[in-house]
């Protein structure tokens, strides 16, 4: 199978690799797939107390296509607000990959991949003491 | 020769020129420089029609045929009239299952085999399921070989055929074939190998093996594409309905004029095997205990897929735990090899014959078969080590499971959600 020049690029050259420590309250940590399928991804994110995100971390178990595409999210989520990345699609990973469509599961999962990091910082938030969970509150 | 002098080292490549190190001899092998040679006067001068019995241009055709069928004859101790010519080993397959089959249909309705066959077989197998035969698809030990027991206790009063490789496409792993022959023999069922990967790399005698039908091919032993042949035994003689209806060529089993040069290429491809699988096999086998115990040594948590002593030298099946084997390909392209991932597949599932082993549903996402052969040299397995060592640290570095696992964590206790 013949890869799009952008998906050899991030698989090559991954941006943000790497972790945050989960137990940080800025941080949100999404882990999506599963090892039987072929596909794991861990996304990170570490959130401003303005709720924006400031810096993002991935690590992937997968194909090509797969470290890309969360290799990619991790450039788009960063500056971007819990909302505003929430609005991400997994069409637009894809396009912008130029995945084929056997590997679309692949845009899917970094999608996900980024829901379960931003409801992980949610949650956190929302258990934590009401005068600690301002930052919720500016979101 | 000296019109191909460097031809075989166009596959044998320096490290740093720009063709990929060729890596997947299991998938099809490069034709040898002098089996080319051998079929190309067959092309142009000696072009003749071999079943023109009235004039000079078919005699030499025939003379070309019957020369070939009497190398591939050779190579499994096999009469030269017991040697069917057809397109591949995929056509021998169906040939010998669907044939037997079906001739034997009035009284014999079951026929045996195994879940770690290849394709050809299985979907034959599945098409007389259709017809109303009963089949049963033996089970894989671990090590990739079929228990006996369990064979001799699944044939019935009316089976007619067991159908058991002689070796696996993907894990290399060398069926008993005199042990299952005996067996056959003993029960008075018809006993059919596939020796696509098998012949020209192991030794192998119809006679001592009570092997009644084996399939070959031309293109896993450095032949040309588009041939292969099938052994039917005349003594006790094996009968079968042909596929092919026509001038009943090929003692009426396969129809259709016989391609003279692909015919001698896969003569000379015997010849050559025959001659050469001694060395070529301690060769090999040198070559991949290099591979393998460079490999382990710089990595932990790699696994070899199947039976390592009853295999053939020229194949690795490894799993590099943590890292999905797609993925890994992409990042030694310069090595051409064939994963066992689901990615590489369109059904997304990992390979069914690593699952048939036990191997679980992670591993098998980190396979990689590796195929060496008869232009494989010490440079290139150095090379391809280093590669490989290379880029599974560099994607263990960046993998999830790679680092639960350094933390200790046990991946089966997390609970994964199927997409």
């Amino acid at each position: 199978m013949a890869y799009s020049n952008k998906v050899v690029d991030h698989y090559e050259n991954p941006r943000n690799v790497g972790g945050f420590d989960k137990t940080d309250d800025g941080v949100g940590t999404g882990l999506v797939g599963a090892p039987a399928c072929g596909d794991v991804m861990k996304l990170q994110i570490k959130v401003s107390p303005e709720g924006i995100i400031e810096d993002a971390k991935f690590k992937t178990f997968g194909c090509g296509s797969a470290i890309a595409s969360s290799s990619l999210v991790t450039e788009w989520v960063k500056g971007k607000s819990l909302d505003e990345a929430q609005g991400i699609k997994n069409t637009q990973i894809a396009e912008h990959l130029a995945l084929p469509p056997v590997k679309i599961h692949c845009s899917v999962l970094a999608e996900d991949a980024i829901k379960a990091a931003i409801n992980d910082y949610r949650q956190k938030a929302a258990s934590r003491p009401a005068s600690e969970a301002k930052t919720e509150e500016v979101v | 020769m000296n019109d191909f002098a460097g031809f075989a080292t166009k596959h044998t490549r320096a490290a740093n020129s720009a063709v990929p190190i060729y890596l997947d001899y299991q998938a099809t092998t490069p034709t040898d420089p002098r089996v080319v040679e051998a079929m190309l006067p067959y092309f142009t001068e000696k072009f003749g029609n071999p079943h023109s019995r009235n004039h000079r241009f078919g005699w030499d055709a025939e003379e070309g045929v019957a020369q070939a069928r009497h190398q591939v004859a050779s190579i499994i101790g096999a009469n030269e009239k017991e040697i069917i010519f057809t397109s591949g080993a995929t056509e021998s397959n169906n040939l010998a299952i669907k044939g037997v089959a079906r001739f034997y249909k009035d009284k014999k309705r079951h026929i045996i085999t195994c879940v770690t066959e290849h394709k050809c077989v299985l979907d034959s197998a599945r098409h007389l399921e259709l017809e109303g035969f009963r089949v049963t698809y033996l089970p894989v030990q671990k090590n990739g070989l079929i228990d006996l027991d369990l064979l001799r206790s699944s044939i019935a009063d009316d089976t007619v055929l067991v159908s058991i490789m002689a070796v696996n496409n993907e894990i290399g792993v060398i069926q008993p074939l005199a042990e299952i022959g005996r067996i056959c023999r003993e029960k008075k069922v018809f006993f059919h190998t596939d020796g696509a990967q098998a012949v020209g790399k192991i030794p192998l005698d119809v006679e001592a093996m009570q092997i009644d039908l084996m399939s070959i091919s031309g293109h896993k032993i450095y032949g040309p594409k588009g041939i292969g042949a099938l052994f039917v035994r005349r003594r006790p003689r094996v009968r079968l309905e042909a596929i092919i209806s026509g001038g009943g060529q090929e003692r009426g089993m396969r129809s259709g004029t016989l391609p003279t040069p692909l015919c001698v290429g896969l003569g000379e491809a015997c010849r050559i095997a025959q001659e050469e699988m001694g060395a070529e096999a301690e060769r090999l086998h040198a070559l991949r205990t290099r591979f393998l115990d460079k490999i382990t040594e710089q990595l932990p948590e790699v696994y070899v897929n199947g039976d390592l002593q009853n295999r053939i030298p020229g194949n690795l099946n490894l799993s590099f735990a943590y890292v999905e084997g797609e993925g890994l390909m992409m990042g030694i392209k310069d090595l051409a090899v064939s994963s066992g991932s689901a990615c590489t597949s369109a059904s997304l599932e990992p390979s069914y014959v690593l699952r048939a082993l036990g191997v679980e549903e992670e591993l098998a996402h980190t396979s990689l078969r590796i195929g060496m052969g008869r232009f494989t040299t010490e440079a290139e397995v150095d090379y391809a080590v280093d590669r490989i060592v290379g880029e599974v640290r560099r994607l263990r570095s960046m993998s999830p499971l790679w680092e639960m696992a350094q933390e200790g964590i046990d991946i089966k206790s997390i609970k994964w959600a199927a997409h």
